[in-house]
């Protein structure tokens, strides 16, 4: 196999953002994550929880609620504005101001033509949902005190409004409130504090499902205006609330971090008479769980310390495979860093700046690896960084926000001088994936409509070369793209899982790879044989050959005889490939808690090996260990890597944030009394 | 001499009363417990013991109120018979012989004329699995009847009684064994089983340990080894059965019990402490702390007035819903083993030894029940896992009752050793012990044996030290001490060729102490301390020395290690005789020559009794337990016993009891005297078709006090005035409290009506 020295790296202080709000698309399976920086992530629940799309932020918009109508998404923020997004382009599309101060919540009814929002001058704006845009139609009754939270009844003629201290019922075409339902503000200390209803759902039997800040879950009977029943669920805070489709259960999330569900259960079993009935505590978080989602098979949560865990209800799940066991995404599903191999540079990717390190000397073998921070590059400007890339010889950089790309000249000698590159041709005004060809002369930029643009890069100026489109004419942001060593070839893999392949010399497009079902998540081009590896969000790995324009032999052995069972339950996607250069067989793939080197000269293992067999095979005699050997060494010293790549000097770049710094970095929990302490 | 078929090893008091869960009656007025072989009725006002129901030959497993006629009560025991008893009047109605050996016994109020019983599986050879299984109560008359009509329920369930509960309406039981919880609807006569894992990542131990049933809802509590509840509904799904898990007891929940109504959920566990959870309410609780020991059983009086806690000290608890304690029922306290020898208190006739850690036991053998704890140790017991405790390893107390003596230990090392020998005078006016003299580090190694010398002028104690001396110790008033009175203080140190002493007695008029050293008995006298004789019997060290009393207190007995019994002639300085036997114990009886010998042969005790004189044993028998008998008693009796003949006379005046490796207080008792007290419990008959209702009370009462008219008006010459206290009027007027009374100008009139002679009587 070989040995390499590793550069261990853990000075990239990536830090993501809590979570704020989700919403669930259940035609589309597909989940909104808004987070406190004004990020959106959207992550295919059909494709192993990929994360498929992500729309940077900016400063000034926050997200407070997000909500799907159909296929589009609306963000409403405490920025007074409701937002629409473009989902192909992956920015704003456009904002609307309510003019009702800070925006705390927006609902859609479900016939999806009304969008609700309530504001903190305490009314509820009806907004009329049009083909491309959205108008307003008409205030509800203007209350007093702030609306945190809205719910519509199934016909969409009521509203259930969450405010300060009560629940207001709405009736809709009045635009009068019918019922006022107050909420009890607890236990005695907090008397003088107002009870704040952080959720309101309105069910279809005229029930309502409130959750407050004294820590109480309450049901109440919508049609008399009075209460059910109460649950204390915490000493704090309860702030989140999802319903089940069917209405049978719901689950609440507490600020101490822990996931109560409730369940609607007949007292004597057939019996009509039923009750709302806590049932099950999960504690999938450390702290404040601010959005949950149930999904039918699983409940999905996510807060202030930036995990979104999908939690599977058992008792609704018939067989257990990959997509019913907990999952906890913790790192983005695309690289932040990239990697100046020939200079040993490294380019760390932060929201709203961006760093360059020049690796050290390391020791030896996993010692941890000093770095000098050359240059940091604090950003100018409200919109977040999508993307950046770092050129192989490390003179270049370029970098694109949601408006603006720029590139850099880095000049290395004892320190890192940096300059602007003055004039960009007007084509690149942003882009969704940068790249550098390998010998630094050419930039890609994936731009709007899935076109890539090339840019040659010399001394004295910036030329645009060539605009590729891809034949299928999709629409879908590019979101991989994979140059040639030898310059030719230029694969850009979309978010409509397609796979465009161009040659560079003749700047024509070459072919496109069969479409496979789901989402690529990495990919690379052999240096000898120009063969294009392809890692798939379902961890299939497939081989193409470019110039024959079919699948290797290799790939068809994997297709045919299958990967084995535990490579097909990891839990994180493969993010980066990296071909050997000492052994033209064996390439590397990572995900976040190993690497594996793949042999492609060995057999791979079918389902009744043993897949983690590197202690096995060092107890074992030489002979013995190649019979035993298959195709994949695992390696899982490194956990929580973010980045694995190699240097022209092969050695071994190991990017990791152990989870314990993110963890330390976040604010104190709510301090929970715990037995014995 | 063959074993005498009238004595029988039987039972006596002192047994366990937290077996099973104790049971309340329907009118709160009386708490049944098993207790061994039988099943007492207390008051739960009083504490009394109202009645015993004898009748069963072996431990009682189980007991429930017939949900026909609350005013009977199946119970069940392991010697594979159900019987029924009128509890009211402690009468034997009905026995069903089932000829398996029964754990449990459940009764459903929806299951007419039939009881629930858990058996072991006969077709499978494993002897651990049990079923459940219903059986059907034949109809048929007779005080005896065979009851073979078994339908089995559910198999592989737990033979603990707690594991199994019967739900709402009895529509279903449930029944926890291992880490599985089975339900089984009698209607859709289906079983849905649910599985735990045995545990998870965060070390949770999930095994089940008991199960109760909501009596309205169908929701089902389990408790576990780590100290969760979990509330089961929905469970008649296969899949979407769900729970919520409650967490407060820190280790195994014992029991979980749900209030007549439904609305609270009592558990108790190790923490002696009773929770009381709010159904419904989540994790809202109310607690009872402080209960002294873990709880073993929990239960509720049907009207849900009363809760009754057991706990692992042989102690039920009642108290009210208003959680008061309004009644403690205490058995003989047994720990795992017991250090001090059995006594006799000559004042109180009670048993002494060991009782709560730390603690002497006073326990009334006669009245079985406690009479008091005296606390040695004085010292604030911590309940911890590997905690070296103070432990009371010695008593003794003097002839006549006055003086005690104690010894306790405590060893944390080898090298460390606490000892303190106290002595204990009993005070008149308290009627109780009190601290004389407390001796810290009497011998330098831990004492061996200890005893009073028998002489009532002068009490010495003598103890005998693993240091190799024995200690004299004399009541000495010290005139420097002012105020103190006499406290008790070293008189003589006597070794013997440094060998290490094992065992001391007095002889019964205190003029000889004979000292075992090793395998030589040095007998002492205590006036002058002067070495008399010595016996030696080598090979072979003494294991056990004892005096002969009355005529035979010339002879001094001994065994020795090597399964020698040696009777030494104290006239003539000889060997009398001696007899190989294994002899593990010596136990003289006070009133009369007789001796107790128990001695080991194959896993069990055999027991000689015979006078020193002659070699010959009065009665002896084979296997009277299993295991090894460590301590035995002499108890005198109240009376003596009459009728007996040659084989029975050693049980006259005193009853020999003894603990078995188990720890079970047992005592030999003869024919006759079974005969009495089953004839004493036999007064009564009730006519069985005749329910016991209060209309039937009334009516009896009535027809009584019209025969007795009837009587009256026969017997003329014996027509006498009856005094006022006799009337019921009076009675009630004095009986009732003044506040409640009526005005005394409605009393008066009352008043004088009862003392005006009735015509009939008058005729």
């Amino acid at each position: 196999m070989g040995e390499f020295k590793v550069h261990r790296v853990r000075f990239f202080g990536y830090m993501p953002s809590g979570i704020r709000c989700m919403s669930f698309n259940e035609r589309a399976e597909r989940l909104a994550l808004g987070r406190l920086d004004g990020t959106l992530e959207i992550f295919n629940f059909k494709d192993s929880f990929y994360q498929e799309k992500v729309i940077p932020g900016n400063d000034s918009r926050s997200v407070e609620a997000v909500c799907w109508v159909a296929e589009r998404l609306f963000t409403a923020g405490l920025n007074g504005e409701i937002t629409e997004y473009d989902l192909e382009n992956l920015c704003p599309k456009y904002s609307l101001d309510a003019f009702g101060g800070p925006i705390w919540t927006v609902a859609c009814n479900a016939q999806g033509t009304h969008l609700a929002v309530g504001c903190e001058d305490g009314s509820i704006k009806l907004f009329e949902i049009l083909p491309e845009k959205i108008r307003f139609e008409r205030n509800l009754d203007r209350q007093k005190g702030r609306v945190l939270s809205l719910s519509w009844h199934e016909s969409g003629t009521r509203i259930a409004a969450g405010m300060l201290d009560m629940i207001r019922i709405f009736d809709v075409q009045s635009g009068h409130a019918t019922h006022r339902m107050l909420v009890d503000r607890g236990v005695s200390g907090m008397r003088n504090h107002e009870c704040v209803v952080w959720c309101v759902a309105f069910l279809s039997d005229l029930t309502v499902i409130s959750t407050d800040s004294s820590g109480k879950v309450q049901v109440w009977n919508a049609a008399m205006g009075i209460l059910s029943s109460t649950h204390l669920v915490s000493k704090s805070d309860v702030l989140s609330l999802a319903v089940s489709k069917d209405e049978s259960s719901f689950v609440v999330g507490t600020s101490e971090g822990t996931v109560v569900q409730f369940q609607f259960l007949a007292n004597i079993l057939g019996g009509d008479e039923k009750a709302w009935v806590r049932t099950k505590t999960f504690k999938p978080h450390t702290h404040d769980v601010r959005a949950l989602a149930e999904i039918g098979t699983a409940v999905v949560s996510g807060g202030l310390d930036t995990q979104l865990v999908v939690r599977p209800l058992l008792d609704k799940v018939d067989i257990m495979s990959y997509d019913n066991v907990l999952h906890k995404i913790h790192f983005p599903h695309r690289s932040l860093v990239s990697c100046a191999q020939k200079a040993g540079m490294l380019l760390f990717q932060f929201p709203a700046q961006l760093e360059v390190w020049r690796l050290g000397e390391s020791e030896g073998r996993g010692e941890f690896c000093l770095g000098t921070r050359e240059k940091w590059i604090p950003f100018q400007g409200e919109d977040h960084i999508s993307c950046s890339a770092i050129s192989p010889c490390g003179g270049w950089l370029a970098y694109s926000t949601v408006s603006s790309l720029r590139v850099y000249r880095l000049q290395c000698d004892e320190h890192v001088s940096i300059s602007k590159v003055p004039k960009l041709p007007k084509v690149l005004r942003s882009a969704h994936q940068l790249s550098f060809s390998d010998d630094s002369s050419k930039l890609f930029a994936a731009s709007t409509h899935s076109m890539v643009h090339v840019i040659s890069l010399s001394q004295s100026e910036c030329k645009h070369l060539h605009t590729f489109k891809p034949k299928s004419g999709s629409t879908e942001p590019v979101h991989l793209l994979a140059a040639s060593k030898d310059g030719k070839w230029l694969a850009a893999a979309n978010r409509g899982c397609e796979i465009h392949i161009y040659n560079l010399h003749k700047l024509k497009p070459h072919c496109t790879v069969p479409i496979y079902g789901s989402c690529p998540t990495a990919m690379g081009i052999h240096p000898t044989s120009n063969n294009l590896l392809m890692v798939h969000a379902d961890r299939q790995i497939f081989e193409y050959s470019i110039v024959e324009k079919q699948y290797t032999d290799w790939s068809r052995r994997v297709q045919r005889e299958g990967l084995h069972k535990l490579w097909l339950e990891r839990d994180t996607p493969v993010t980066h490939v990296t071909f050997n250069p000492r052994n033209a067989a064996q390439f590397m793939l990572h995900d976040t808690y190993m690497f594996c080197i793949i042999d492609q000269s060995l057999p791979l293992p079918d389902n009744k090996c043993q897949f983690y067999n590197q202690i096995t095979l060092k107890s074992l005699s030489e002979q013995e260990r190649l019979s035993h050997a298959h195709a994949f060494k695992m390696c899982t010293k490194y956990q929580h890597l973010l980045f694995l790549g190699l240097l022209d000097d092969e050695s071994l770049v190991v990017v990791q944030r152990p989870l314990t710094d993110i963890a330390s970095q976040l604010p104190a929990p709510v301090r929970l009394k715990k037995f014995a302490t | 001499m063959v074993a005498s078929a009238e004595v029988r090893v039987a039972r006596c008091g002192g047994s366990r009363i937290n077996f099973i869960e104790p049971i309340i009656t329907l009118d709160s007025r009386f708490l049944l417990c098993a207790s061994g072989d039988a099943v007492h009725v207390y008051s739960t006002s009083t504490e009394e013991r109202v009645h015993v129901l004898q009748g069963h030959v072996d431990l009682v497993t189980g007991l429930r109120l017939n949900s026909s006629n609350h005013l009977q009560v199946y119970s069940c025991s392991l010697d594979g018979t159900v019987k029924l008893w009128d509890f009211t009047d402690g009468i034997l109605i009905k026995t069903y012989i089932v000829g398996h050996k029964i754990f449990s016994l459940y009764v459903s109020k929806f299951h007419e004329g039939t009881v629930f019983i858990i058996l072991p599986m006969e077709s499978s050879a494993n002897t651990e699995a049990f079923q459940l299984v219903a059986l059907h109560l034949p109809k048929t008359t007779g005080p005896e009847v065979e009851a073979r009509d078994i339908l089995s329920v559910l198999r592989d369930v737990s033979p603990i009684p707690k594991a199994t509960s019967f739900g709402r309406g009895g529509e279903f039981v449930a029944s926890a064994s291992g880490l599985q919880l089975s339900v089984y609807f009698f209607r859709k006569q289906k079983t849905y089983r649910f599985s735990l894992k045995a545990n998870d990542k965060k070390g949770a131990r999930n095994r089940f340990t008991c199960v109760a049933s909501h009596p309205n809802d169908d929701c089902i509590a389990t408790g576990h080894e780590d100290g969760k509840i979990r509330l089961w509904r929905n469970f008649s799904q296969k899949k979407e059965y769900t729970y919520s898990t409650e967490h407060w007891h820190h280790s195994a929940v014992n029991a979980l019990h749900f209030t007549p109504e439904g609305t609270e959920l009592l558990s108790g566990g190790v923490e002696s402490v009773l929770v009381l959870w709010r159904y419904g309410a989540g994790s809202k609780k109310d607690f009872v702390p402080r209960l002294g020991s873990a709880i073993e059983h929990i239960s509720v009086s049907p009207d849900g007035s009363l809760y009754c806690t057991s706990h692992k000290d042989n102690k039920i608890v009642v108290m009210k819903s208003s959680r008061d304690i309004s009644a403690i029922i205490q058995g003989l306290v047994k720990g795992e083993t017991i250090r001090t020898d059995l006594l006799i208190d000559p004042r109180t006739k009670a048993l002494v030894c060991n009782g709560k850690p730390g603690h002497l036991q006073f326990f009334s053998l006669r009245h079985d029940k406690q009479l008091y704890n005296l606390d040695i140790v004085q010292q604030e017991y911590i309940h911890e896992a590997g905690l070296h405790q103070c432990e009371v390893t010695k008593a003794a107390i003097d002839a006549q009752g006055s003086w005690l003596a104690t010894v306790e230990e405590r060893q944390e090392n080898p090298e460390e050793l606490d000892i303190i020998l106290k002595l204990w005078a009993y005070d008149e006016s308290t009627q109780s012990f009190h601290l004389n003299t407390s001796i810290s580090m009497a011998h330098e190694g831990q004492i061996s044996a200890m005893c009073f010398s028998g002489d009532a002028e002068a009490t010495m104690l003598v103890t005998t030290g693993r240091d190799g001396h024995f200690k004299a110790w004399l009541l000495a008033d010290h005139p420097d001490a002012q105020g103190e009175g006499a406290s008790w203080s070293c008189d003589y140190v006597g070794s013997y060729h440094r060998r290490e002493p094992t065992r001391c007695c007095f002889s019964a008029d205190g003029s000889l102490l004979a000292v075992g050293f090793g395998e030589v008995v040095t007998v002492w006298s205590p006036s002058t301390w002067e070495l008399l004789v010595t016996f030696s019997q080598p090979p072979g060290d003494i294991r056990d020395l004892c005096f002969g009393r009355l005529s035979c207190s010339k002879y001094l007995l001994g065994t020795t290690t090597k399964n020698l019994l040696c009777c030494w002639n104290l006239l003539t300085c000889s060997l009398e005789w001696s007899s190989t036997v294994d002899v593990i114990l010596l136990q003289p009886d006070p009133l009369s020559e007789n001796m107790a010998a128990f001695s080991r042969a194959s896993g069990s005790t055999d027991l000689f009794v015979f006078k020193p004189s002659e070699p010959r044993p009065l009665f002896s028998q084979k296997a009277v337990c299993s295991g090894t008998v460590r301590r035995a008693v002499f108890a005198p009796r109240e009376e003596v016993l009459e009728g007996c003949d040659e084989s029975t006379q050693w049980l006259s005046c005193s009853r020999l009891y003894f603990l078995t490796e188990h720890m079970e207080l047992m005592t030999f008792s003869t024919k006759s005297e079974e005969d009495q007290i089953i004839a004493s419990s036999k007064q009564l008959v009730i006519d069985d078709s005749v329910a016991v209702t209060p209309f039937y009370l009334l009516l009896g009462k009535h027809r009584k006090s019209q025969r007795e008219t009837q009587d009256s008006v026969s017997s003329h010459t014996a027509a006498r005035i009856q005094l006022p206290q006799g009337s019921p009027a009076i009675r009630e007027l004095l009986h009732t409290p003044a506040h409640v009374l009526p005005s005394a100008s409605f009393l008066c009139n009352m008043f004088v009506n009862s003392l005006l002679i009735s015509k009939s009587g008058v005729r």
